[in-house]
């Protein structure tokens, strides 16, 4: 338990997928406009790379391990995650529309979203089992949400000032996420004894 | 420019006028995490290079074999076995750059640039000039991160492309090469353009989400090509464009 604990909190805080590795840049600036849609956005992240680095770590031991066919995981995690997401989606639609009103605008634009991918990549190349990969599929994606909301509330306060106009727009965003960044290498002080 | 012959004005297009990272601000986790310094800079966007060549040439010379109904995972096959390919190549040929890049290298499959321009340019046009498309928007996206990557690895470590350009007893400031380094740098790369006047499409990604996935961003046709022509007209109605170009997304998605 204390292992999954530790894989969890590595996985947000220490190594948290934007911030220090940047993966999803994308969707963490154009989205964390608003608080509302990035905490939905946040949330469908969650649900989508839970069930793919399950998955994925699935297929990766079962099937292209035995198989010795390790190199095609690119290709094979990729095609995964789409019909993944199309699964989901279609099965949300039909069991739980209230969920599906909550986060189904979001599911299909995360397939394309690197961090889905990268976190299966970095599971194998960890060498995580199947616990392990829910684990740290779980904990990146709840490091991606703490970042994303936590950008929107401070992008909400930022609209109320009186930028100089070459600041404005993107880059103060790109200045608070570097500064969120700094402040996140802070949790590399950390250690688990 | 009217004059210019359509081959070389792609090339044109590709480092200058629609440069896929300082004007469309495409393929933004590479560029940040792997310029650290300019020769990983120069690796990866060479390695782009060779995928988004090959792929923009067999989308290309494949377009009307492919139904239109599942062109995007068909895409998606061909760029990630492309990617294995390039992969398998630096493991076994430039094994230091391999461990400098790492799990950046299989994520070029979900680089934006490579479907953007499948989707956008690719897929309608002769492989001959998907080929210098391809040529050109790998060379602006090489280029840029090469730039990027020599600023950070000049003030982060004093050196540039490996040599020691500081004098010694000055000490370099090593947050640079760290992760907020990236942010900062890009920060005032696009704070310098807007003082510029250069059109960048970077405020509107912000301003407006175009839709939260880069692929999609760049498949959807309405989102940067539309925005750039009526920018005014977005900043007024960037709630509505917010909302709007999220199902844009889906339906790009749905079709796949």
């Amino acid at each position: 338990m204390a292992e999954y604990l530790t894989i969890i909190i590595v996985a947000a805080l220490i190594n948290n997928v934007v911030l220090i590795q940047f993966l999803g840049i994308c969707s963490f600036l154009g989205v964390s406009r608003e608080m509302k849609p990035a905490a939905s956005l946040g949330g469908a992240v969650i649900f989508v790379i839970t069930i793919s680095s399950a998955v994925a770590s699935l297929l990766y031991d079962f099937v292209l391990v035995p198989l010795g066919l390790e190199y095609m995981k690119t290709i094979v995690f990729i095609l995964v995650i789409a019909a993944l997401v199309q699964i989901v989606e279609m099965f949300l639609k039909k069991t739980s529309p209230a969920l599906y009103k909550a986060l189904g605008i979001y599911l299909p634009l995360i397939t394309t979203n690197c961090a889905v991918l990268g976190v299966a990549l970095t599971n194998v190349q960890d060498e995580y089992n199947f616990g392990q990969s829910v684990m740290a599929g779980f904990g990146t994606a709840v490091g991606y949400t703490i970042a994303i909301v936590l950008l929107a509330g401070i992008r909400g306060r930022i609209d109320e000032r009186d930028l100089p106009g070459p600041v404005k727009g993107a880059p103060v965003v790109l200045l608070c996420a570097a500064l969120m960044s700094i402040a996140f290498m802070g949790f590399g002080g950390l250690s688990f004894g | 420019m009217k004059q210019m012959n359509p081959y070389v004005e792609r090339i044109y297009n590709g480092i200058v006028k629609e440069n896929p990272v300082l004007v469309l601000m495409l393929g933004m986790c590479p560029t940040l995490a792997v310029t650290t310094s300019a020769i990983n800079g120069l690796g990866m966007g060479v390695s782009t290079i060779v995928v988004l060549i090959a792929s923009n040439v067999i989308i290309s010379a494949l377009r009307k074999v492919i139904p239109d109904e599942v062109r995007l995972p068909s895409y998606i096959v061909i760029v990630a076995t492309l990617v294995t390919v390039v992969e398998l190549l630096i493991e076994a040929y430039l094994p230091s750059l391999y461990a400098a890049l790492g799990i950046y290298i299989p994520l070029i499959v979900v680089n934006c640039i490579i479907l953007g321009r499948a989707e956008a340019y690719a897929n309608k046009n002769t492989p001959g000039l998907a080929l210098m498309d391809g040529i050109g928007m790998g060379v602006g996206f090489t280029i840029a991160l090469v730039i990027l990557g020599l600023i950070r690895e000049f003030l982060g470590a004093g050196t540039a492309f490996g040599a020691q350009i500081l004098p010694s007893g000055m000490e370099p400031m090593g947050i640079f090469i760290k992760a907020p380094g990236a942010f900062m740098v890009m920060a005032f790369m696009v704070m310098v353009m807007n003082a510029l006047g250069m059109v960048t499409r970077a405020n509107d990604m912000v301003e407006s989400g175009c839709d939260g996935a880069c692929a999609a961003c760049a498949m959807s046709t309405n989102c940067g090509t539309k925005k750039e022509a009526a920018p005014d007209e977005q900043i007024k109605a960037e709630p509505a464009a917010a909302k709007a170009a999220a199902p844009a997304g889906k339906e790009g998605q749905a079709n796949g």
